[in-house]
Formats: structure tokens, C-alpha cells, sequence
């Protein structure tokens, strides 16, 4: 949206004389108008904040992660890199931090998967932009409940 | 109050105690209660005290068979795309014929899981790797596809994957762009479970296949490799592989 077409900006436009030739107003004016416009502004960025999509986050299964939703946001790659070298090179199959045990837990009861526009893992990346390059080897999808577990 | 409770150990705590000690105390060779040091619990690292190997016998491999083949591919979600010369390949039926005397072997071959493996000696990247407990894997987050380790393998045991790969299992993640071999389907074992292709030949009644540790003289593996005349294929290049041979 332009901001000269925006209803309330346009209002503060005119009211400040931006338009007009400033040496016609007095100084007054101009600035009972910034204040005007400010108060004006002001929800108007609140209402702004509104309007930003924010993504859909599904949890099937409430509870504890491994760690606080801080921590899980900001660090869940460093844990799942630390892991899967421990996993691949050294044998360590502990499910805390592995990928797998994210899958168990976070895959749509829906879909099965944690792809998906609505899917757990997707949803957020497509948000932020992230390329998602886990599921181009990994499965997607926890191992199905018929099979032994592993 | 006992004696044993004044020095510390209840009476219940001392014949927990004495009890553990006896189920891991053989019974006669080879013969245990319970089997010790042979499980190893999640947090656990692969241990150098082990190497793990196989041990074909080409007298019980029956000809034509290839239940370990298709169990391989079962187990690791390899699928037929269309593409027979270029499909992933871990395991294969070698049939070989002695020109004089005409006696013919029938061997499955793959990975062979080398002490001295070529193919990390070349892998510019370090995804070619040994494991300490001996099996050579490729980990797919560093490979870079340069397929450098496919040519430095005298036994043909990579492959790469050209296609797109969909509904891999879990635990066998694979997909294009990446070489891959043979695992010894290091996923099982380390849960103390066999791979697929030893399983499938047990199953199938062959019991030609034989999975262990080489490294344990009470393992079945081990005492075999030691009673009989075992070989390796190419023993020459002494890359010391972990897959033997028997009557070949």
C-alpha cells in the first residue's frame, strides 16, 4: 500500500501541510501537526504489527521439548548437527536430540509428516525463508507403528 | 544384624551382586548365562575392542538364490528405478566357474568392510570413513558425490544415486547426489540385531552368512575364521577386509 493512499497517513499528510508551501504556515502549526501525526502514527504501526503473518505453528502433541521453546527456536540446528555426527560417525542412538526423535513427536496426525504447508518443520521455514535440505535423505515420517521399533 | 550389613553390604545387595557375577561367568567354552559386553546401550560410542565381520560359506550359498539381495533392499528401502546400470547396488550374486575342473561358487558381495580402507584413503572431503568397531560407511552429510571412493574400491562396493529418492526408511536415509555401499546395516547392529542379508540366508535355510566379532575368540565368527581355511577376496592388495570367505 502506498502511504499517500493509506487513510490515516494521508490524514497526517494533510494536516502537517506537508504539501503546501511550508513558509505559509507558522510554526505553530506545524508543530501541533507532528504532534498530531505522531498520535496518529502510533497505532497505526500497533495495527501494522497485526497485519504481519505470523506462521502456523501445529503442535499435535503438547508437552515438555527437550528443551524450553527459546532455546528450541533458536538452537534446534546446532543440536541436530551435533547429533547426527555423533550418531553417523561414533554410533550414539540416543533419540533426545536426534532427528528422528523430533519426527516421532512432531509429525502431523493428519499427514503423518512433518512437511506440508501446515507441517511442523515446513510451515516455520517457508516463513523464515530456510531451506529445509533434512528431507531430501531423511524421512519424513516416523516409522510406522507395525514395524519394530528402533 | 548380620555381619554383612555391619561391612556395608546387605544380604539382598550381596547375592545381587554374587548373581551378576555368575551369569557373566561361562559355563562351559562359548556357553554363558548372559552375555556380557556384547550389548552396548544407546549413549555408548562404537568400541575399537570390536571389529565386526562376516564369514560366507560358498559350499551352503545355493546357486540362483537371492534372498539376501532382495532382503538388503528391503531393509534399506533400495528401489528399482528403471535404471538397471545405473541403480544403487550394496550387495550382488557373483557367479564364479573354474575353467579346468568346472566347479562353479555362487557369492554374495558387497561392502567388504576393509581395516585399510582405499576408499578413505581417497575421499577428499573425509565423508569415507571407518567406524572404530571396523565398518566403512560414507556419511552423507559431507559427501560431496566426487565419486573418487567408487574408483578407488577394487571390489566395486558403491554406488551413486542419480535419482530423487522418495519414502526412505527412517533409519536408512538416502538420497540423490550421495555414493553409498553396504552398512553392514549398522543400524541393526547397533541394537545387537544381524543385517538383513544374514537374517534372509538363516531364514532361507542356507545359513551360509555368519555375523560377529572378530575380535571376541568366544564369538561363533571368530572360532570359525580360526578352525577353518578362510580367504579374502584380493587378499593380495592387504586391505585386511572384514568380510571372509570360507571354501572359495
Amino acid at each position: 500500500m502506498h502511504w499517500l493512499t493509506h487513510p490515516i497517513l494521508a490524514a497526517a499528510f494533510a494536516l502537517t501541510g506537508a504539501h503546501e508551501h511550508s513558509s505559509l504556515l507558522s510554526n505553530r502549526t506545524r508543530l501541533r501537526g507532528l504532534a498530531l501525526l505522531i498520535a496518529l502514527l502510533v497505532p497505526a504501526l500497533a495495527l501494522a504489527a497485526d497485519r504481519v503473518p505470523k506462521p502456523d505453528i501445529i503442535i499435535d502433541k503438547p508437552g515438555q521439548c527437550v528443551e524450553d521453546t527459546a532455546t528450541m527456536r533458536r538452537g534446534h540446528p546446532d543440536m541436530l548437527k551435533h547429533q547426527r555426527d555423533l550418531t553417523v560417525r561414533e554410533g550414539v542412538r540416543t533419540r533426545q536430540y536426534s532427528l528422528k526423535g523430533c519426527i516421532e513427536c512432531h509429525a502431523s496426525t493428519k499427514t503423518g509428516s512433518v512437511l506440508g504447508d501446515k507441517g511442523f518443520c515446513q510451515s516455520c521455514h517457508d516463513y523464515a525463508s530456510v531451506k529445509l535440505d533434512c528431507f531430501e535423505c531423511h524421512s519424513s515420517k516416523p516409522k510406522p507403528a507395525s514395524e519394530p521399533k528402533s | 544384624m548380620s555381619t554383612n550389613e555391619e561391612s556395608g553390604i546387605s544380604r539382598r545387595g550381596f547375592l545381587a551382586i554374587s548373581s551378576a557375577t555368575l551369569g557373566g561367568v561361562m559355563l562351559a567354552p562359548g556357553v554363558r548365562l548372559i552375555e556380557v559386553a556384547s550389548a552396548r546401550v544407546p549413549e555408548q560410542a562404537a568400541s575399537k575392542q570390536v571389529r565386526w565381520g562376516l564369514l560366507i560359506d560358498t559350499d551352503k550359498c545355493a546357486t540362483g538364490c537371492d534372498d539376501c539381495v532382495k532382503a538388503c533392499a528391503t531393509e534399506n528401502g533400495i528401489k528399482d528405478t528403471g535404471h538397471p546400470r545405473t541403480d544403487a547396488q550394496w550387495i550382488r550374486k557373483v557367479e564364479l566357474k573354474d575353467g579346468r575342473s568346472g566347479r562353479t561358487h555362487s557369492v554374495p558381495v558387497m561392502c567388504q568392510h576393509c581395516e585399510r580402507p582405499p576408499c578413505v584413503a581417497v575421499c577428499p572431503t573425509g565423508a569415507s570413513f571407518k567406524r572404530a568397531d571396523g565398518i566403512v560407511l560414507v556419511d552423507r552429510h559431507t559427501c560431496i558425490g566426487c565419486r573418487y571412493c567408487m574408483m578407488a574400491c577394487p571390489y566395486k562396493a558403491r554406488s551413486i544415486v542419480f535419482q530423487d529418492v522418495t519414502d526412505q526408511k527412517p533409519e536408512v536415509p538416502r538420497g540423490k547426489g550421495c555414493v553409498e555401499g553396504c552398512t553392514l546395516c549398522v543400524h541393526r547392529v547397533d541394537q545387537d540385531r544381524q543385517p538383513a542379508c544374514v537374517e534372509a540366508c538363516a531364514k532361507a535355510g542356507h545359513n551360509a552368512m555368519t555375523f560377529g566379532n572378530l575380535n571376541d575368540p568366544q564369538s561363533e565368527i571368530a572360532q570359525r575364521v580360526a578352525k577353518f581355511s578362510t580367504s579374502r577376496i584380493r587378499a593380495d592388495l592387504k586391505l585386511d577386509p572384514g568380510v571372509h570367505y570360507q571354501g572359495l
